[in-house]
Order: C-alpha cells, then structure tokens, then sequence
C-alpha cells in the first residue's frame, strides 16, 4: 500500500494545477466560455503541447501510458478549474474506444490528430428512452454492401456541436436491450444524413441532439467486434465515470475552502459568520463529504489501475455514490452559506454548483450506481 | 376534531373552481406551464392582464384586505381554499410586494392620503412595487442597515445602497427602510419610506442569478430626494411596521398548494419517463422517495391546518409558523432536484427560450422552466430570512433557549 505519487504523477499533477491557477481564473474561463465554441482551441492546442492529450495513450500509439491515476491526477484539476475544454468526451471518451479496440488505420487517422489537438471526438451513447442503461438502443445500423447504414437518434451528445468524429453506439443484432448486438461506429461530422441540433448545457458546456438518417459507413468504421461493444462501452464509460466523480472531488475542495474563507470574511450580528457554530458544524459536514469522496476517489482510481474487473467496477459505481450524494451536499450548502452571493452568476460558487449537480446524472446517477454496486457481490 | 370542509365550504370551492376554469383555462396553464423565464420584464402577458381585471371585477382580487379597500369577508378556511385552488390552477399573482406585504402597512399605518393614492392601484396590479430591505452589509442581521435618510425642509434626501431587490427593474416605486438615527437601539431609528423609482438619483444595476435569470437587483441612492408625505407612521418606528409585515402574511408561506402541484408533476415525469422498458415510476428505489416526501408534505399541509384554525378562532399565529418556512422550502427544494434528476440527460440542455419557440423543445417541454425552478428555488432558504435565522426564532421563542 502506497498513496504517494510518483516523480512523473507529481510532475504531472504539477503541471496541470499551475495551468489552473495561472490561466484558467473564473473570469478567464468566462472569457473562453464566450467565444464561438464554448471553450478555447488555443487552450486546447496548450494542452497538445504539454502532452495532457496523449496521456492515456500507449507510447506506440504516440501516447505517455498512463492510467486510471493520471487520469484522475488531471481531471481533479480540471474540476477544480471548472474546465471547459472537451477532454472527457474527446480524450477519455472517443480516445478510449481508440486505444482500445482501434484498427491501426482507425489510431492513424484519429488517434494521431487527438494527439496532436487537431481533432476533436464526441461520444454518441444516451437515447431518449435509456436513460442510464448503455445496452437499450434502438438506434440500428444495418450491414449494406461493403458497409452499414445508421439509423436513429442520439440524445445530449456531449461536445457535438465541435465534435470532428463521433463514435455511435447502434443495434446491429437482437432487441432493443440485449446484451449482445451491440456494435460501435466512427462516423465523421460531415457525414451524409447526419444532422445535430445543439445548445448550451446548464453547467456552461456543449451538446446535441444528433440525428442519423441513412447514414452510410464503411465497414472500416467498425471499433473492434461487431455485435461484441457492450463490454467496451462499459469499460469506457467507467474511466469516464472516474473521471468525471474526480471533477466532481476537485470542485467540491474548491466550495468548502471558499465557504470557509467568505465566512471569516461575511459579517453579521458584529461577528463572521463563521463564529456561529451552526455553521461551523455545516462546513465540518461539507469537509468531511470532500474527504470521503477523495477516498473512495482513490479506492477507484487504484483498482482501475489493477485490472478492469468486478472489484473495479464496483468501486467505480462505489464512487460515483459517494461523489453524487457528496456533491450534491456540497454545492447546496456552499450556496446557502453563501447566501443571495452565492445565488449570482457573477460568483463561481454557483458554476460549481450546477456542475456538481449535473455530475451526479452524468454516466448514472446515485440509485442506478447503487443497484450497480450491489450487483457486484 | 374533524378534517372535512363543510357544505357551505365546499360549495365555496365549487365557484372558485369554475371561476378559475373559466379566466385562466388549462390551455393558458399548459403554455405557461413550459416557458422558460429569463427575464421578469414589465407589463403582464395579454391573458395575464385579463385574469387580474376578472379578478378586480369579481372583488376577488386581495382576499386578505379590508373590505373597505377591496378585500373580502372570508373566514380563514376560505382564504386557504382559495389559495390552494389558486395554486391548483397555476394561476399568476399579483406583484407580492404591493399585494401582500406593503398594503397591509398601509392600510394599518399609512396616511389616509398614502391609502387612497397607493391601495387601488396596488389591487388593480398598476403599480408595481420593489422592497429595499437588504444591503450588501446587512442581510440576515437586516437591522444593521445603512442607508441614510436626512430631513431636508419638506424633504428627506436618501443615500445607500440596497441590494436583491426583486423586480427593482420593473418597478414603479419602492417600500425601503432607511436609518434615520443613529443613536440608541439600532432597531429604534429605521423608518419606512416610499420612494418613486423615477426619482433622480436612482441607479438599478442588474444582478444576474444562476441560469442567467435577471429578476434581482442592485439599487443605488445618491442624494435622492423623498417628499416627507411618503414617510410611513411615525419616523424611527419603520422597524415595528417591517416586522409587523413580516408576521401579517402567514398563509401560503409553506407553498403547500405549490409543492403538491410539483409532486404530482413528477409523478407525472416518473411514469412517462422510461426505464428498462417500464417507467422511472416502477423503480422502488425513486418511488420510496417521491412517497417520503409526499408524507412529509402531508405533515406540513396539517401543521399549516392548525396554525390556520389557531387564526380562525382568535388566535395569532405564533413563532411555530416559522416550521412553515423551514420545512415547506426543504420540501420544494427536494421535489425541484427530484424533477431534474428524473429527467435524467433531458435535465442538461439549457437553451434560451427563443431557440425553443423558434425550434421546439429539447427532450422534455417542461424541462427549461423546472431547471429554473430549481436554480432559482435555492434562494428560498436564504431570503425572508434565512432557514438558520428561522431556527434561531424558533429555538429563542418557541424552546426558550
């Protein structure tokens, strides 16, 4: 047992906070929340440059190979940050299929430019009618001459509005919620027949409805075996689980540490706020959520990095109680002990709110990762 | 002891019933019901405006008034039918600062002059009103307030800064507490003034709140001249009528009525919500939930009964009327995160409400203006006086601590 970081984690993690705390301030996030993507591609082009894009990826691939605890390193800053830039759905989420399960003409064409910055990925999974569960789709594609034909439609796709590529979940064989049948697609952009209509997220993000209508893929667009992705998608979307309950760790260190100043500052009835021990106790209360989840942050990211398996995936869904329920407390209470300030668009506690809030629906929410957990016996 | 309404008040119900069904029919609740609201602005919604004159013509505008000003003769039982079926139907109300809690100052305390001038306007919903309570430095300890009113001839010329003021941008004038002493009990030397919001000197700045709503703001005064006709009673004594006010309207507080509507429509979302091939609704782990909260509610709307029968029979409602606040808040906030969370993904999109009129929805028509619920409806345990401020009422005057 060993909880500190190697040099190259340190380095890491160092490199990352410094870039939080020197270029990416409340008011200089708002600026890049402004521009026409929602976010900054010279941001995006920096962290190209500092190597964060190629981190999970193996040095064959032209990556660092790193794992779950890097992963967790970066995206405990990037929470704390409220980063807008799209590395979940680009790096953890598009590059995860790729490194695992790409063709080495599918890592050349796109592994590479994510990489190098120049590509940005989406991954196309919820549906309107399946909620958390990844395996009820009714989007199909259909085997047609040399490739497939996509149909349906894909609900709240995260960074689509910017997405270059996007990977899609579809039936290829059985009903609507088999297991098996369930196959994965790269399907470009600019393809013909797919359509997006796109909006602003509450937590300041991107996403679309996006709509495949006979859209036509080569069968080399196919990620690893067909009829076989739900094990990959699973597998998937559990870095992407830890790495958004990671966030959700870093912004929750950001609300109680800035509660716990502005009540030394706040005062009424001729003292700080802070002097009232009912509310000494809520911060207490706040505090020791933030360490429980870091705990089981750890727990998570540790096993991950053990070997993909049921004690894996247990505490990723472990986790991801913790961090929905945690979350949910603290951003509640670090806008009420805020008061009317803490309500306003001008402070950044309420971002962190609404993040935090939006967390705990994203990859299932605390009752769908409580059934998980206790499947897992 | 017993719990049903009786003949007369259930025939009572029937005619507010189809009163209701008649001036703001289910279609106007339905459109209403889906939009997104970014900006409070001026003047009412065409259909708004004609509920309220249905309202004046039927008397039934300020059921809580004095007759002699509009008001009704009901007995308090009658006052809760009519705001439970008010809330039922979804209907709009009048600007509460006006309505509900400056008349009854001054129809206790204002000048006959200030009454006739202020009170029909108020009813009519022509004159809308802004309260300038808070400051930056004074929100929960409202007493420590700043703003100075100094008599000047005929005058009083105002400076400070108030802050939260809800719907200052759309308001035609302001109740505002100001410090006219500065010697003795802090409390001693506030008083109540009205002041016309086109007066010079006023500065609004906008206060955007999450979700970009604007309904609060942020009002200056510098050197702003108030005829001394507008004071309210007597000067230093605005704290005793503020505080009045805030104990006058009790009913309602706990959003009973609100809260039961927010219930059924997440009853409602759950079971057209699909899960696993069945609905949100069939997952036991959901209903425990949206069941505990129900009966939780249940407790308030009886605790909210018996505050209410104590009135009726004489009574004031006591410092126990603060459990209204505290629990009826806790409560809707609940169902406003149960909502989101039932809407799963469909709770993310946050487009305006433009692209929606031009584009349709996204997922869910309602879930615009349920995220807004929810984003604004964190401020319900921090204004009127915070939940902890509630508690400290409650353990001071009802536990003697």
């Amino acid at each position: 047992m060993d909880f500190s970081l190697s040099d190259e984690q340190s380095l890491l993690k160092d490199s990352v906070e410094r870039f939080i705390q020197n270029d990416y301030d409340f008011d200089k996030r708002r600026k890049v929340m402004a521009e026409e993507d929602g976010f900054s591609r010279k941001n995006w082009q920096q962290f190209a440059e500092l190597g964060w894009l190629a981190i999970p990826f193996s040095e064959e691939d032209g990556g660092f190979g790193g794992g779950a605890i890097e992963l967790m390193l970066i995206m405990e800053q990037i929470g704390r940050g409220l980063v807008v830039e799209p590395y979940l759905p680009t790096v953890v989420l598009a590059g995860g299929f790729l490194r695992r399960a790409g063709s080495s003409a599918q890592k050349e064409q796109y592994l590479a430019s994510i990489i190098d910055g120049s590509k940005l990925g989406a991954f196309a999974f919820a549906e309107p009618q399946g909620r958390f569960n990844l395996a009820d789709l009714t989007t199909t594609a259909k085997a047609e001459g040399e490739g497939f034909t996509l149909n349906g439609h894909k609900c709240v796709v995260l960074n689509g509005p910017s997405a270059d590529f996007f990977v899609v979940s579809a039936r290829t064989a059985g009903d609507q919620r088999d297991a098996k049948g369930i196959s994965l697609f790269l399907v470009d952009a600019d393809a013909k027949g797919l359509s997006r209509r796109d909006y602003p997220t509450v937590d300041g993000l991107r996403g679309s409805e996006v709509m495949l209508e006979n859209v036509k893929v080569g069968k080399d667009a196919l990620i690893g075996d067909k009829d076989a992705a739900l094990p990959l998608i699973e597998a998937v979307i559990d870095d992407a689980t830890l790495a958004v309950g990671c966030e959700a760790v870093g912004g929750m260190e950001v609300l109680y540490k800035a509660t716990v100043e502005y009540s030394k500052q706040r005062v009424q009835f001729g003292q700080p706020i802070g002097k009232f021990q009912v509310l000494q106790h809520r911060m207490v209360d706040m505090f020791m959520e933030y360490e429980q989840s870091k705990s089981l942050m750890y727990m998570a990211a540790m096993r991950l990095d053990e070997g993909y398996n049921d004690a894996a995936k247990r505490a990723v869904s472990g986790f991801k109680v913790q961090v929905g329920k945690s979350g949910r407390f603290v951003g509640q209470q670090a806008v009420q002990l805020h008061g009317g300030m803490g309500m306003t668009e001008e402070l950044s506690v309420g971002h962190y709110f609404k993040r935090l809030t939006m967390i705990d629906t994203l990859f299932g929410n605390v009752d769908f990762h409580l059934k998980r957990y206790g499947s897992f016996e | 002891m017993e719990l049903k309404l009786r003949e007369d008040d259930l025939a009572f119900q029937r005619e507010v019933r189809e009163f209701l069904d008649r001036h703001w029919p289910e279609d106007v609740r339905e459109a209403r019901r889906n939009t997104g609201r970014f900006e409070e602005s001026k003047g009412e919604a065409p259909e708004v405006r004609r509920f309220f004159d249905a309202l004046n013509e039927r008397g039934w505008a300020v059921p809580n008034w004095p007759q002699e000003w509009g008001g009704t003769d009901w007995t308090p039982t009658q006052k809760y039918i009519w705001d439970k079926e008010t809330a039922r139907a979804e209907c709009p109300q009048l600007s509460a600062f006006g309505a509900r809690m400056l008349a009854p100052v001054l129809y206790t305390w204002g000048s006959d002059e200030q009454k006739e001038h202020f009170l029909p306007a108020i009813r009519e919903q022509k004159m809308i009103w802004c309260q300038g309570y808070s400051e930056p430095g004074a929100g929960s300890d409202l007493a420590a307030l700043s703003t100075r009113a100094v008599r000047d001839g005929d005058d009083y010329v105002v400076n400070g800064t108030k802050i939260w003021t809800s719907g200052a941008h759309v308001a035609d004038w302001m109740f505002c507490l100001v410090r006219t002493a500065t010697d003795g009990k802090r409390q001693e030397g506030i008083s109540f003034l009205l002041i016309d919001m086109k007066s010079p000197g006023i500065t609004v700045n906008p206060i955007h709140l999450l979700g970009g709503i604007h309904s609060v703001n942020e009002v200056e005064l510098k050197d702003v001249r108030v005829p001394a006709k507008n004071l309210v009673g007597e000067e230093n004594k605005g704290w005793t009528y503020a505080k009045g006010l805030l104990t006058h309207e009790r009913t309602g507080i706990a959003g009973v009525a609100r809260s039961e509507m927010t219930l059924a429509r997440l009853k409602k979302v759950a079971t057209e919500t699909s899960v696993d091939g069945g609905s949100l609704w069939d997952d036991a782990d959901f209903r425990r939930r949206v069941i505990e909260l129900e009966i939780d509610l249940e407790a308030l709307a009886m605790t909210e009964l018996r505050v209410l029968s104590q009135v009726e029979q004489g009574g004031a409602p006591g410092p126990e009327s603060s459990i209204l606040k505290i629990r009826g808040t806790e409560i809707s906030q609940t169902l406003q995160v149960m909502q989101i969370e039932a809407f799963g993904y469909y709770g993310m999109p946050y487009p305006d409400q433009t692209l929606i009129d031009n584009e349709g929805p996204i997922g869910e028509p309602f879930a615009l203006a349920a995220m807004q619920a929810m984003l604004y409806g964190r401020a319900s345990t921090i204004f009127g006086g915070s939940n902890e401020i509630q508690k400290n009422i409650i353990s001071k005057a009802v536990l003697g601590l």
